[in-house]
Formats: C-alpha cells, structure tokens, sequence
C-alpha cells in the first residue's frame, strides 16, 4: 500500500468523527482529492481497504458526485457558472473568452497542466454574475468580463 | 425596508432585519465573544428554560415557513418528530440543517453561513431542543469553503464555552453539532436524498413515508431544515410570536431574505417583509437594467414559472405566488428585460436540472435531457413543429405532482410549461431561424 501514512491517518479519524466509515467514504475521497488533486483508481482502492468497504462501494460514491474529480485536473480548477442569472449577465462572452485564452473547453486542461476548467451551476454568486469559483479554496469571483479575465488569470487564481 | 445594514450595537435587531441585521458589510464572522455582545445566545438560554413544547407552541404561532423551497410551516415538521423514548432502539435523534443551497438564481444561505455562524448555531440548538435532537448536522455544499471554515470555527467556540456539549447552560440538555460539506449535485439538497448522502450513498431520494421523521439518517427520528429557516428561530426565540409575525405583510411570518439576479442594475440580497413586492425589490436594485423594460421574472429560482410585468404587485409570499401561477420556491427573484429571452433561460434551468438530476427515476433520466436538447435546437434555430409538441407533452405528462419519483422533475418543468403557456408565440418564433431576440428581430 502506497497511501501516504498521514492520509490514511486522517481517513481512520474521519471515520471516529462521522460515526462510520460508510458515512466517511465521501470524507476520505475528500482528503486524497485535497492531498493530490484528483481520486486515481489506486488511491480509491486504497482507502476502500482503509476503510473496509469494498472498492465498488467507494468508487459508486465517488462517480456520482459532481465535485469528486476522477481524472486528473490542473492546478487551478475554474468551476465556471453557466446558470441562467450568469447567462443573462454575460457569462456566455465570458465563457468564450476564457476558452479562447486557454485555448481549452469544459472538463478540459491546459497542457501546461495550470488549468481546468469545469461548468457548473450555481456557484451562489449570482449579485456578482457572471462568476466563477476558482481554486482549491473555491473562492467566488465576479462579475467577470472578458476583459478582466486576462488581469484575473495573470494575477494568478 | 432594510438590507444588509451594519451590526447596530447592543439594541435588539431593529425589527425589519432581524436575520442580517447584525452582519458585518464585509461578512467577516463575529467572533463569540462579538456575537454574545450582540445579544447572542440569549434565545437559547430563554428556550432552554421553556419545555420543548412550549418552544415549537411558539414557533408554530410565529407561523414560521420553510425558506427551503416547500414552505412547509416549521413547527408542523417539528412536531413529527417522537418523544424521547417512544422509539424502539437505541441512538440518537437528528436534526439536519440543509446549506445544500445550488439552485440557479439561489445565494441567500451563503451568506448568513459565512457571516452569521453563531446565529446558525443558536437557531439550531433551539431547533434540535424541540425536536428532541441529539445531533445536528450542517451540510454545506462543498463551494461555500468560506461557510464551511466560518460554522467549523464558530461550532469549536461555542463548545469551549459549553453553549455546545454536555449538559448547555446547566439545563440538562446536551447537543453535539458537527459540519458535512457535500460534494456537489443538486439533488442532494432534497430531504431524503441528503440523508443517503450522509450515510455515504448515492444521492438518490428515498420513497415516502416512512417519513424522515419515523425513519430517517441511519434509521432514526430526523428533521431537515433549511440554513435560513433555522437562522430566523432564535429571533423568534427573543422576540416573541406576535412580534415575528408582525414583522411580515401577510398571514405568512417575519422577513425574508430575498436574492434578486438576472437583469436588474444591483444584484443583491434583500431582507425585507415576508409578501414584499417584486415591484419594490426591483426598485431596490436600481431598476431592470438590459433595456430597462422588464418582460418577465421567476420569483423563486430556476423551478418557479414565469411572472410578467402585470403581477409586479403580488406579495411575494408562498401562498399569494402559488395563487398567481408561480411558486415562491427559495424566494430568489430571475429578472428579465426585453432584450432577455425567456426560451434561453429555460434552456439553462433545463440544461442544470438534467445535469443534476440522481438519473434514478426515468421521467428525469430521459425527459429532462430530452427537453434541453430541444429548448437548446429551438434556440439554434434547428427545431421543427413537432418538437413543441414533445415539449408541450413532456411539461403535461411528467411535470404533474407524483409522476416522478421526487418533486425534482416536477419543478424542472415548472419554468417550461409556463414559457409554453405564457410565451407561446415567442417558442414559436424561434423556429424560424432560431433565437429572434438575439437576431434583433424583437
């Protein structure tokens, strides 16, 4: 077994605090998603026989929910909105823009590996629309421009 | 009416927004020490000295709806759950407090998790005393990170100072509080499907009854409420019934936190009296920007039909939207100008809840995909006659009440079919050549 001693740590503790490790299975893909960015087949495998449950269990969980990343992703994920409040403020340029700079689409990375970028509504943002959540801490920026994207990406999310 | 005005000292919340009235401008949480020089935790000391009855006896008086999206009045939920001691087994009782908030249009429970944890906690220890609860459970969705730090730290505080824990204030009753974030979908806010999330299950709704009440997270006696239903208890904790529902226009209690988004010059949020108009809180957005006419408006998020400029006068209210062809669902207005077409907007709302959607029940799996694809050819200019028939179908057969599994595929079609109903001919238009608003034909 592979997985870093301190993540293994972390998921036995994860299973005293949420009362079981069926209810810490999503806690667990949470913590290797945060130690390495993304849930590989290996590491998934691993926690299973961390927690004790069966591989199957634990990727079913993990293939369901949205923001559980089963590829690997870039260093900045950019969950961009593509609800309607975004869509009527002009998420649609803004959308066209970003693709045009990364020269990517949605669910693609850059081939630097800096970023993904990923559609999803809503990210709660919608008085600041078009917006985005950026990063490993998500923070909401907005409104977005096509103009503003360039300062924003080079400022560094 | 009041918005997010700045904390006001030591007086008692100035009676028109009681929920944000104390947060800072900046958001940044109070600190325990700042929330108890607020007033903080006054409301749970005076319930804990009150019997759980008399508390949800007041909340019920209070006419307390849930801000969730059903409007179910609170204390009728509460009252479901069992008495200690009538269940068979062992283990505790929950109580579930949702902050799930993803539904297009819907930023309200963002901010009271970010700037106003204690006022969460307060409503939940007060909640969970009524119901007899012996867990909470904030489930956050995953991209409020700031919501998340914000309840995790202020939990921590007020277990250091036993307002959490054993035996709080010396009344005997004792509450254990903790954070779940969630990990995206939106079906995981719908009340049964959060508890198989929390048992470490797909997000897929469960069949009703048994109820969550009888049968709920790992088989026990559950409540789920919303993050803004349970910040308005303690107010109603401090300051009486009589008071809370005086703070509203309507038979429907106290304020609301009311989001306004789309085509309006200052999206914002707005605490205001529960039956306020849309008029009015467009108004407080500076007006409907884009052409500045305003052709229509969804008064409850991406699930509520269609208002046009004639029911600008309707208190927003559960009741009084439900009465005028809409549902007042999160209580999140979607405005729309002139230049903003109604077809395009639903084709988004179509295109998430097909996205979001468990994909358990078949209606949803295969209608919702359906029905984006065509709102989606309709806009392109790709779509044929027939096409409004499948819409027109698919909104009369599956948006009905019961022929889904759950209420999501229901509320999907509520935008489509009153689009179909009120629009028509605007639908129609786009078969010529796809969008005529964005061609600049309208």
């Amino acid at each position: 077994m592979t997985l870093p001693a301190d993540l293994a740590t972390r998921i036995r503790a994860a299973v005293d605090h949420d009362g079981s490790p069926q209810a810490a299975m999503l806690e667990a893909l949470r913590l290797i998603q945060h130690a390495e960015g993304w849930v590989s087949d290996e590491r998934l495998a691993e926690a299973a026989e961390v927690l004790g449950v069966g591989v199957a269990e634990l990727e079913n969980l993990a293939t369901f929910y949205s923001l559980i990343f089963r590829r690997p992703v870039g260093e900045t994920v950019i969950l961009l909105c593509d609800g309607a409040p975004c869509w009527l403020n002009g998420g649609d340029a803004v959308r066209d823009a970003l693709f045009a700079r990364l020269g990517i689409g949605f669910g693609q990375t850059t081939a630097d590996g800096r970023y993904t970028v990923i559609n999803m509504a809503c990210v709660g943002g919608c008085d600041r629309a078009p917006a985005a959540v950026v990063g490993r801490d998500r923070r909401l920026v907005g409104p977005l421009s096509p103009d503003g994207l360039a300062a924003l990406l080079e400022g560094g999310l | 009416m009041t918005g997010l005005t700045p904390p006001n000292g030591l007086a008692p919340p100035n009676g028109l927004a009681p929920l944000t009235g104390r947060a800072r401008p900046d958001r940044v949480p109070h600190t325990l020490a700042e929330w108890q020089a607020l007033g903080g935790y006054g409301a749970v000391a005076r319930a804990l000295r009150m019997t759980p009855r008399e508390v949800v006896d007041m909340v019920a008086e209070a006419h307390l709806n849930g801000r969730g999206g059903a409007g179910f009045p609170a204390a009728h939920k509460w009252r479901f759950m069992p008495e200690p001691g009538t269940t068979p087994g062992d283990g505790p009782s929950y109580l579930i407090v949702n902050g799930d908030e993803m539904e297009p249009g819907a930023f309200k429970d963002r901010l009271l998790l970010e700037a106003l944890p204690h006022q969460v906690i307060e409503g939940a220890t007060i909640a969970a005393y009524g119901t007899h609860a012996s867990e909470v459970i904030v489930l956050i969705r995953d991209a409020y990170r700031g919501g998340i730090a914000a309840m995790q730290r202020a939990i921590a505080e007020a277990e250091a100072a036993g307002l959490l824990g054993q035996n709080i204030l010396g009344s005997g009753f004792s509450l254990r509080m903790r954070v779940h974030p969630s990990a995206g979908r939106y079906i995981v806010g719908e009340e049964t499907a959060l508890i198989e999330a929390l048992e470490g299950k797909r997000a897929v709704p469960r069949k009703r009854p048994p109820f969550p009440a009888q049968v709920g997270l790992w088989g026990r006696p559950t409540t789920v409420n919303n993050v803004e239903t349970i910040s308005l208890v303690p107010h109603i904790l401090e300051h009486g019934a009589q008071w809370f529902r005086a703070l509203s226009r309507t038979e429907e209690g106290g304020t609301k936190l009311y989001g306004v988004s789309g085509r309006v010059n200052r999206p914002q949020l707005i605490e205001a009296p529960m039956g306020t108009t849309a008029r009015e809180l467009i108004d407080r957005c500076g007006g409907v920007s884009g052409n500045g006419v305003l052709r229509c408006f969804q008064p409850g998020g991406g699930a509520s039909g269609f208002l046009e400029p004639g029911d600008l006068d309707v208190p927003l209210d559960f009741g009084h939207t439900a009465r005028a062809g809409s549902m007042f669902g999160t209580g999140t207005l979607i405005v729309l100008d002139q230049t903003a077409c109604p077809v395009g907007v639903t084709a988004r709302h179509m295109r998430f809840y097909a996205r979001e959607s468990c994909g358990w029940c078949t209606p949803c799996r295969d209608g919702l995909p359906w029905a984006a694809r065509i709102l989606d050819a309709l806009e392109e200019g790709t779509a044929t006659r027939s096409d409004l028939d499948v819409l027109a179908m698919t909104a009369a057969e599956a948006g009905p009440r019961g022929r889904s599994f759950c209420d999501l595929m229901g509320g999907a079609m509520g935008p489509l079919a009153s689009l179909l109903a009120r629009f028509g001919d605007l639908v129609a238009a786009h078969l010529d050549g796809g969008c005529p608003i964005r061609r600049g034909m309208l």
